[in-house]
Formats: structure tokens, C-alpha cells, sequence
């Protein structure tokens, strides 16, 4: 393996402009929802007292969660020493940053009182998940950013395995309080289950590489720069193993719901007779976004094409995007027992209706372009990409 | 004579001003906190509300909602639809799957000793007093609604839009979360709170639920009542007899 090489890309091209400005529409789109929804307040939206969290809090939640899993390609080559990562360690992070800005960005925008923020960040509830999450997200940021500085300083390159060890035991403990905002939720049936904190940590391995992919292998080819197939195939390997995990996690937590008998009914709403939630569990999350993307990574037909490898990883993230739609709308579709043995006939009860207003989406899909547009910028200005992933740059092994 | 100002008088000037209109602030703002509060909350009380749904008519339940919108001045907002309008306090009709007994209850925040609210409240907006009433600090809140994802009640709404004309001891506002607040302002006056005064017979008890003397407590004593998801162990304010 010869010595890896980094440089900008050029970002001047018609292609570049181009895809920045699409990138600020869609931004400024997001904040032209949110002037309109925070003027008229959220009435404008989908959203109601029955369903609290609505379609910003989907995206909301998945960037957060795929930001911690894309820097799982930095944590396999610096914590566990893996050569052939090394070279994707930097983008690793730039990639983790900007989706968590993201992230963040649309669960901000969605709050009732946006101009608060100040609020959150001054006043602390130490047993409130989400007040930690405050600590665990900003505290991400500077991880990570002094485990890039370590990466890209060659003084400092010594540190970076134990920089690279804080940063993955952050992302663990970040994703566990993710998970654990409805893991410790005991009001409503389709939370209340600890194995919600391991399934978000794998699902974020999953849709953070997905992202990763995507993003890496875009980059090179719109910069006509050499990606090999070691690297691609072992990223996709690995894709594989991680979409494979997930649905053990969605299998083992929806067996154990069922064993247990208060509640039998929420599951039997999510897998048997909610209509559009059943529908999007078995088609949108399980088909289209596990089996098909599996398929389509090992099947021989198929394995080893980048195409199909790009086609996996798109359906990796709308699968996982329909994962949390069922997870958090569906979960609070289905109302609460308040009486346990008895039937509400007035008053409450029946299954809670939603439909996403445009406003709601396009925060959403404001928070999506902005990470785009950092990772897009950033990689003009600072040296992320190496110069060329070519096998006989990138493999450690190769033998040319 | 003329004098110009230097920038040390200025600033000497200005300092005192401030100092002065700061203790003439922090005095008025002392003042009316102790008119206010004669008597400071303490945990030697626990409020709470005693519901016979025996006893309770549906058209009492209909009064006590009306008496809370009222005192507190929800209800009539213009551009929310169904799940988005609030609902402080509601009438809810209930079956015995075994018995098929009906019947029918107001259900409003329970006043937990254990507010799930309280706990996943980030910013700490979701508070307790120590009495056993359960607030939301509307100078707090940032309307994350997690609150109301906690809620083992569906006790809470979320002001879903501008709001006019409110009540001077209900601070009401778009963006934040709101719940029944056990009639708090009436309550430090020694009064019931509005849904309770609006039923004429016994069948809401309002009171202290430590003071052994106190209705409430002699009651609870003689006969069989119920908590709400009582399995969940939050030690509700807020009793039922009769289901």
C-alpha cells in the first residue's frame, strides 16, 4: 500500500454550482416552512395532541441516527485497526457531523418555541433522556472534531486511536439515549422495551453506512477520481451484515411484544391489521428495505455491481425511514390502555389519524440537504477525499 | 455653564442609575411575591380528588368541562381541528369487558407523585409543587412535547395556535404545553377548583389527602377506590370509586 494521498476536490465545475444551489432551495424551502408554521403555530401541521410527533421528528430521529453509525467506518480503522478503512476515516466523519447537523436542524425548527433554545441549553433535568441527549449531541460535535484535527494533523496522528476510541464510545452512548427515548416510555405499549437502545445502535451501523456509500461513491465519480473494488466490496460486505442485524433486532423485539399480553394489541395493530402502518411495516421496512437490499448485495447476479450496490443503499435508507415512521407514528396511532380490561366507548380511544402536511415534510427534507450541502462544501475546502482509492492504493494486501 | 460628559462620569452616572432602579425592582418584585404567597407550599399537604362515578352524572361531567373552560379560558380556539383543539379535562365513557357495567368519568391530569411528565422534561418546565399539584412553567417550556408522548393520560395538549384575550392567572401561549393545574390560583386562595365547585352533589371531593380530618381522606378510608394505571406506581392525586 502506498502512502495515501489527500486533496480537495476542485468544486468549480457547472455539476458543483449546480448541485449547491438545488441544495440551498431545498434549505431555504425548510426555513420558509418553518416561518410559516411557527407563525400560525402547528395547527397548520398533521400533527395533534394525539400525535405529538410527527413527520420532522421521522427525519429528525433517522439523520441522528445514521450520523453516529457513519462514523463507524473511522471507528473500524482507528479502534480496530483496520488498514483498508484508514483512507475513509476523515469523510467517516465529515459525513457523521453533517447528518447530526442535520438532524438536529429539523428537531430544532419543529419545537413549539424555537426561539427558547437558550432555554434548553441553561436549564438541565439530569432525568430527562432528552435533556442528556442535549449533552450527548453537542459533546458529538467536539468529539469528533478533535478526532478529525488528530487525523488531519500529522503531529497529532498519535492520538488519533484514542481520540477514535472516545469518539465510538460516544456514538454508543449517544445512540443508546436516542433509543432510550422511547425505550423508557411506560405510558405507551409500542415503546416501553430496553432492546430499543441496542436496535437503534444497530440501525444507525446500517443507514449510516448506507449514507457513507452513497456519498463516497458519488463523490469519485463525479470528481473522476479511482475507487477500487476492494474497498467498495468490503463496505458492502459489511452493509450486508449490519441490514441483516437489524432485522434479528426487529424480529426478537416484536416476538417478545407479542409474548406479552398487554401488549398483544398495539402488535397486532403494527403487524396484522393497522392498514397503511402494517402496509409500511411488511412492504416499506421489511421487503423493500432489508430483504431486497440483502438480495441485491449477496445474490451473485447482483454482487459486486456498484449500481446495485447504490440501488441497496437508497432502499437501506427509505426502509429506514419507514422504520421510524411506523416506530414513532404508529406507536402513537394506537392509543394508550388507560383501562386495562375495560373498552373506552367515548372520549378517547381509536386509532389516531395522521397525514403529513407539506410544511412538515420539507423541514424534513431541508434537514437532509443541509447535511449534503456541508459534506458538499467541506470537501472543497478541507483534504477529506484521498486522491485515489485504487486497489493499489487502498489495499493493504494488494499484490499487482 | 456647560459641561460636557466625560466617559467616566457617564459611567458613573449610569451605574448608579442602574443600581438604583435595580433595588427599586428587586423591592416591588419581593413585595408582591409575599402578598402573593402568605403562606409558603409545603409538603405537609398533598391535594388531591376524589371522583364516585357512581354518584356522577354525565351532565355533571359536562358542567365540570364547561366550569374549567371557563375558569381557564380554553375551548374556543378558532383554527384548531379535532386531536389539535385542547382538552384540559374530558368525559369518558367506559365498558367492563366482563360485566359490561358502564361508566362514565372526567379524566384531567391524575397529579402524580411520580409525574412521568416531570421526569423526561428536559428543561425542567414540567414541574411538582411540593402539595402534589403537577404545573407546566410556560416561561420554560420549549414545546419539545415529549411530555405528552409520557403521559400515561393523554392529559396534556400543546397550544397549537396564537391565542388572544387570556385569563391574568393563566398565562396560556402558542408553542407550549398545557394541562389542568388543579385550579392552583383558587387553591392558594383556599377555594375548590372550578369543576369541582361546579358539582352539586358529593360526587367530586376535593381536599388534602394527609389531613385526617380533611372529607377526602375520611373517605378514602371507608371505601374501595381506584388509581388509574395503577400498575404503573405513580401514586395518582386523582381517585376514582365506582370503576
Amino acid at each position: 500500500m502506498s502512502n495515501i494521498r489527500f486533496e480537495q476536490i476542485e468544486g468549480k465545475s457547472l455539476g458543483f454550482y449546480t448541485l449547491v444551489a438545488g441544495l440551498g432551495i431545498l434549505v431555504l424551502a425548510a426555513l420558509g416552512s418553518v416561518y410559516y408554521m411557527e407563525h400560525h403555530g402547528h395547527f397548520v401541521t398533521g400533527m395533534s395532541n394525539r400525535i405529538v410527533w410527527g413527520v420532522p421528528h421521522v427525519f429528525a430521529l433517522f439523520l441522528i441516527v445514521a450520523a453516529s453509525g457513519a462514523l463507524n467506518v473511522a471507528s473500524i480503522s482507528s479502534v480496530f485497526n483496520k488498514k483498508l478503512y484508514k483512507p475513509l476515516s476523515r469523510l467517516s466523519g465529515l459525513v457523521a457531523l453533517s447528518l447530526l447537523a442535520g438532524g438536529l436542524m429539523v428537531l430544532v425548527l419543529d419545537l413549539g418555541r424555537p426561539d427558547r433554545l437558550i432555554v434548553a441549553m441553561t436549564e438541565y433535568n439530569f432525568k430527562s433522556i432528552f435533556a442528556w441527549n442535549i449533552i450527548l449531541y453537542n459533546g458529538f460535535f467536539v468529539v469528533v472534531a478533535v478526532y478529525l484535527w488528530m487525523m488531519f494533523e500529522r503531529r497529532m496522528n498519535k492520538f488519533s486511536h484514542t481520540a477514535g476510541l472516545v469518539a465510538f464510545s460516544w456514538r454508543l452512548i449517544l445512540t443508546t439515549g436516542t433509543g432510550s427515548i422511547f425505550g423508557f416510555l411506560v405510558a405507551r405499549q409500542a415503546y416501553d422495551a430496553v432492546i430499543m437502545a441496542p436496535m437503534f445502535i444497530i440501525m444507525s451501523f446500517a443507514f449510516g453506512l448506507a449514507f457513507f456509500i452513497l456519498i463516497l461513491m458519488a463523490s469519485y465519480q463525479w470528481t473522476n477520481r479511482p475507487l477500487g473494488d476492494v474497498v467498495v466490496n468490503r463496505l458492502s460486505n459489511l452493509l450486508g451484515v449490519f441490514v441483516a442485524a437489524v432485522m434479528y433486532f426487529v424480529a426478537v423485539y416484536h416476538l417478545g411484544n407479542l409474548y406479552l399480553a398487554e401488549n398483544t394489541g398495539v402488535e397486532n395493530f403494527i403487524l396484522f391489521d393497522g392498514g397503511i402502518y402494517t402496509k409500511l411495516f411488511w412492504y416499506g421496512q421489511i421487503i423493500l428495505g432489508g430483504l431486497i437490499p440483502m438480495a441485491l448485495i449477496y445474490h451473485p447476479a447482483t454482487k459486486g455491481n456498484r449500481s446495485m450496490l447504490g440501488l441497496a443503499s437508497v432502499l437501506i435508507i427509505i426502509g429506514g425511514f419507514i422504520q421510524l415512521y411506523v416506530i414513532i407514528i404508529g406507536g402513537q396511532a394506537y392509543p394508550m390502555a388507560l383501562f386495562p380490561g375495560k373498552e373506552i366507548l367515548e372520549g378517547y380511544g381509536g386509532v389516531a389519524q395522521y397525514s403529513a402536511s407539506l410544511p412538515e415534510i420539507s423541514l424534513g427534507i431541508g434537514g437532509i440537504a443541509l447535511a449534503i450541502i456541508a459534506v458538499t462544501f467541506l470537501v472543497k475546502f478541507l483534504a477529506f477525499l484521498p486522491e485515489s482509492l485504487a486497489d493499489d492504493v487502498a489495499d493493504p494486501h494488494y499484490k499487482g | 455653564m456647560s459641561k460636557t460628559l466625560n466617559r467616566r462620569d457617564f459611567i458613573k452616572t449610569t451605574s448608579a442609575t442602574t443600581i438604583g432602579v435595580a433595588t427599586i425592582v428587586s423591592g416591588i418584585t419581593l413585595t408582591t411575591f409575599a402578598n402573593a404567597n402568605k403562606m409558603p407550599v409545603t409538603n405537609e399537604k398533598r391535594w388531591g380528588m376524589l371522583i364516585d362515578t357512581n354518584k356522577l352524572t354525565e351532565a355533571d361531567i359536562d358542567g365540570m368541562v364547561s366550569a374549567c373552560q371557563q375558569e381557564q379560558g380554553w375551548g374556543s380556539e378558532l383554527h384548531s381541528t379535532g386531536n389539535q383543539k385542547p382538552g384540559w379535562i374530558k368525559k369518558l365513557k367506559v365498558r367492563d369487558k366482563a360485566t359490561g357495567k358502564i361508566s362514565n368519568l372526567a379524566l384531567m391530569c391524575q397529579h402524580c407523585e411520580q409525574p412521568p411528565c416531570v421526569d423526561v422534561c428536559p428543561t425542567n418546565a414540567s414541574m411538582k409543587r411540593k402539595d402534589g399539584i403537577v404545573l407546566v412553567d410556560r416561561h420554560l417550556c420549549i414545546g419539545c412535547r415529549y411530555c405528552m408522548m409520557a403521559c400515561p393520560y393523554d392529559a396534556r395538549s400543546f397550544v397549537h395556535e396564537t391565542l388572544s384575550n387570556q385569563k391574568e392567572h393563566m398565562p396560556r401561549g402558542k408553542g407550549t404545553v398545557e394541562a389542568c393545574t388543579m385550579c392552583v390560583h383558587k387553591v392558594d386562595k383556599g377555594e375548590a377548583p372550578a369543576c369541582v365547585a361546579s358539582v352539586n352533589s358529593d360526587a367530586v371531593i376535593f381536599g388534602d389527602l394527609y389531613d385526617a380530618s380533611s372529607k377526602i381522606n375520611q373517605t378514602l378510608k371507608t371505601i374501595q377506590s381506584a388509581q388509574i394505571r395503577a400498575d404503573l406506581n405513580l401514586n395518582t392525586g386523582v381517585r376514582y370509586s365506582g370503576i
